[in-house]
């Protein structure tokens, strides 16, 4: 029920907005000709939009409390339904099967355009699962990573236009490149914790652009590099049609690979210990796990996919500049990850469908799209941290097992 | 010689802005152990309140001196009430949550700002009028220091000196002594933490707002992009002066000013912004802490 006080404390909220945004939302100025433009249809929207979304945050703050102290009174934990749903065969072998097939037939029903939108979306799912071993699995808050994307892209143009190497010798080079540098980055981190490791890995995502933007005789300034051979099929130069087909099933494949790496990855020795790196660092010192190889690994194997992911987007294309490898590609990349569930493969290759696809099939919003990614980090941050599908915490349970008093 | 000095003052003044910017930094790491990213941009929008008041003034006809001050009140009001929403939005809520939450939600309220005054306003860069008069008394050392930059210089010192004062010997500047040493122990005491915090993010947004209005009249063009960049490097002054101490951000940032006035005077100006980042990760390496910050033992 909404009660006199929660309206009042709308109103307020509905004022207090009215005044915040009042001059950047209604003024509009324009210094060279000494114009300004009085917007107050703005204000109006903002009183009444602030009013409702006051409901709706106390609505979620309040569900979200009881929630806390359902949980801390012992209530049963519920397993998300994404979760039950992976735990049953009989109906996750054949949702498999059908995703499967219509992946497989995709670009033959579909436009090019449509395959090469899927082919965008398919190398952030692959950079999301990369990040996510950083962020999601060893908890270190990497800004930078769009940097080894970048090393990746641009060593397959690099190397293809001094040395003519082709995609498939460049693939492993990329990522080798990726891995090296992502120790690179990890050696000076080593010692760092979360926000100050979130600064440094920024500013060397930010060194690397500006590297790659200023030393023209190295990458070619910001004009970048341009004539990219796409891949072949042992040896046959494909048509450019074909040639998107066949980088959507290289994607497809490097993309079942991933899969496949991370979570063997997460169950293992190593994917454990960074797990543990994650929830508690002394603890898991303690524990005898040596933080700093674990700490590098977790670097090195995450960046080895965003370095195979950038040579398949310049292969894709056919085109480098600085201009693609900005901060902003990494806040996406993190978004994917926040948006899905830290931790979480099927989270992650959900969120990296829901926030690529999204954007392109609603073009006409498409100036609000950072706006909204930036909500978005807050409001899940807020009120779903562990996003979309979480992750579920690996348990040993001990059923039919009796409790024995201790005599 | 003169080539040095101007370098030298031209590092000084850049140092003041960042001071302005990194006190707020740290002071809210001081207490809530958190970097708010989106300080950068209240600084930003500090900037922005500022030349729309300005532009207003202007159409009625407003000398410039007056204007200058009323557009200066007005940007620090509105910066402040921006930190002190953006607070209550992103960060109250997480306070009990693991600290990588915190970060990504300000990580979120960035971006957020960022594109909210990109829509609103223009992503063009605006001039931003000069308001600062040329003094007759400055003529001949002209050519080493401008006006606008004696006039950031004595605002820094004051501002500063103010603010010292404010956390010495004023009742909220010992609770916010307090809080940041032990939040529990001090809600014990009877301190209202979370207006302590609220009170923090006022007082430096404010601060970082005064830091906007000056840089903006003396670079002469503001866009929505300006504060992301002068942020991180202000967070790096932070860092490098031990963050959560504020002679020590003043000090940081002074030495990131001189760096980076005489790394582009001497060395090339393509790569100003790698000297700031190179600098971190070498403080980061040698003296985690940083030069005044104490390094804190961890517990589980």
């Amino acid at each position: 029920m909404i009660t006199f006080d929660q309206i009042k404390k709308a109103i307020l909220v509905s004022v207090w907005f009215m005044f915040l945004t009042f001059p950047i939302m209604v003024i509009r100025v324009n210094p060279v000709e000494c114009v300004v433009e009085w917007r107050w249809m703005n204000m109006l929207l903002i009183g009444v939009g602030s009013f409702l979304l006051s409901f709706v945050w106390h609505y979620f703050i309040r569900r979200k409390e009881l929630g806390t102290q359902k949980a801390e009174g012992g209530g049963a934990e519920t397993i998300p339904l994404a979760q039950r749903i992976l735990s049953k065969k009989a109906i996750y072998r054949p949702t498999l099967a059908v995703l499967g097939i219509c992946a497989l037939i995709f670009p033959f029903i579909f436009s090019l355009y449509q395959t090469n939108i899927m082919v965008t979306a398919l190398i952030y799912v692959m950079l999301g699962l990369g990040l996510n071993i950083v962020v999601g699995l060893a908890g270190l808050l990497d800004l930078g990573y769009v940097a080894f994307y970048a090393v990746g892209a641009y060593a397959y143009a690099l190397l293809n236009y001094h040395f003519g190497l082709s995609f498939w010798m460049v693939l492993p080079i990329g990522a080798a490149l990726g891995a090296t540098f992502g120790i690179l980055l990890g050696f000076p981190v080593l010692r760092l914790r979360g926000d100050y490791l979130a600064i440094v890995t920024l500013g060397f995502g930010e060194i690397i652009r500006i590297i790659l933007e200023n030393w023209n005789e190295f990458s070619f300034g910001p004009s970048g590099i341009a004539n990219i051979p796409r891949p072949s099929l042992f040896g046959i130069d494909l048509s450019l049609h074909a040639a998107t087909i066949y980088i959507y099933y290289i994607m497809i494949g490097l993309c079942l690979f991933t899969i496949f790496v991370v979570n063997r990855l997460q169950d293992s020795r190593i994917g454990r210990a960074w797990i543990a790196l994650r929830e508690d660092e002394i603890a898991c010192q303690a524990m005898g796990i040596d933080k700093a190889k674990t700490k590098l690994t977790a670097f090195s194997l995450g960046a080895t996919w965003a370095g195979m992911s950038g040579v398949v987007f310049a292969a894709k294309t056919t085109f480098v500049n600085p201009a693609s490898f900005t901060i902003w590609e990494s806040i996406i990349i993190l978004c994917i990850v926040v948006l899905g569930g830290m931790g979480s493969i099927l989270g992650v290759i959900a969120g990296a469908l829901v926030l690529i696809l999204m954007p392109e099939y609603l073009r006409a919003f498409s100036e609000y799209r950072m706006l909204a990614f930036g909500v978005l980090l807050v409001v899940m941050m807020v009120f779903r941290p562990g996003g979309l599908i979480p992750n579920v915490r690996r348990t040993y349970k001990f059923e039919g097992v009796t409790e024995t008093k201790k005599g | 010689m003169d080539y040095f000095l101007e370098l030298f003052l031209g590092g000084l003044t850049r140092g003041s802005i960042y001071a302005l910017i990194a006190l707020g930094y740290t002071m809210v790491y001081g207490i809530i152990e958190l970097i708010n990213f989106a300080h950068g941009e209240i600084y930003m929008i500090g900037a922005f309140t500022a030349l729309i008041v300005i532009s207003v003034l202007t159409l009625m006809g407003m000398n410039t001196i007056a204007m200058l001050v009323i557009a200066g009140v007005i940007a620090v009001i509105y910066s402040a009430a921006y930190g002190y929403t953006v607070e209550k939005i992103a960060y109250k809520p997480l306070r009990n949550a693991p600290r990588l939450s915190a970060l990504i939600s300000a990580i979120g309220m960035s971006l957020f700002l960022q594109n909210y005054v990109l829509l609103a306003q223009t992503s063009d860069f605006l001039p931003f009028p000069n308001l600062v008069p040329e003094f007759e008394f400055m003529e001949p050392y002209a050519h080493i220091i401008g006006s606008t930059e004696i006039v950031i210089l004595i605002t820094t010192a004051i501002v500063m000196v103010l603010l010292t004062l404010l956390i010495k010997f004023t009742n909220i500047g010992k609770a916010m002594r307090a809080a940041s040493q032990d939040k529990t122990m001090s809600m014990l005491v009877g301190i209202n933490v979370d207006r302590v915090i609220s009170v923090t993010f006022v007082v430096g947004s404010a601060t970082a707002a005064i830091g906007g209005v000056l840089i903006a009249s003396h670079v002469g063009m503001i866009n929505f992009y300006v504060g992301f960049i002068a942020g991180i490097k202000a967070f790096v002054a932070a860092v490098l002066g031990g963050i959560g101490s504020i002679p020590g951000a003043v000090l940081g940032s002074f030495i990131l000013g001189w760096t980076e006035s005489f790394a582009t005077g001497y060395v090339s100006s393509d790569y100003e912004d790698v000297f700031a980042f190179l600098f971190l990760v070498l403080i980061l390496i040698f003296r985690p802490a940083g030069i005044l910050g104490r390094s804190e033992k961890h517990k589980v």
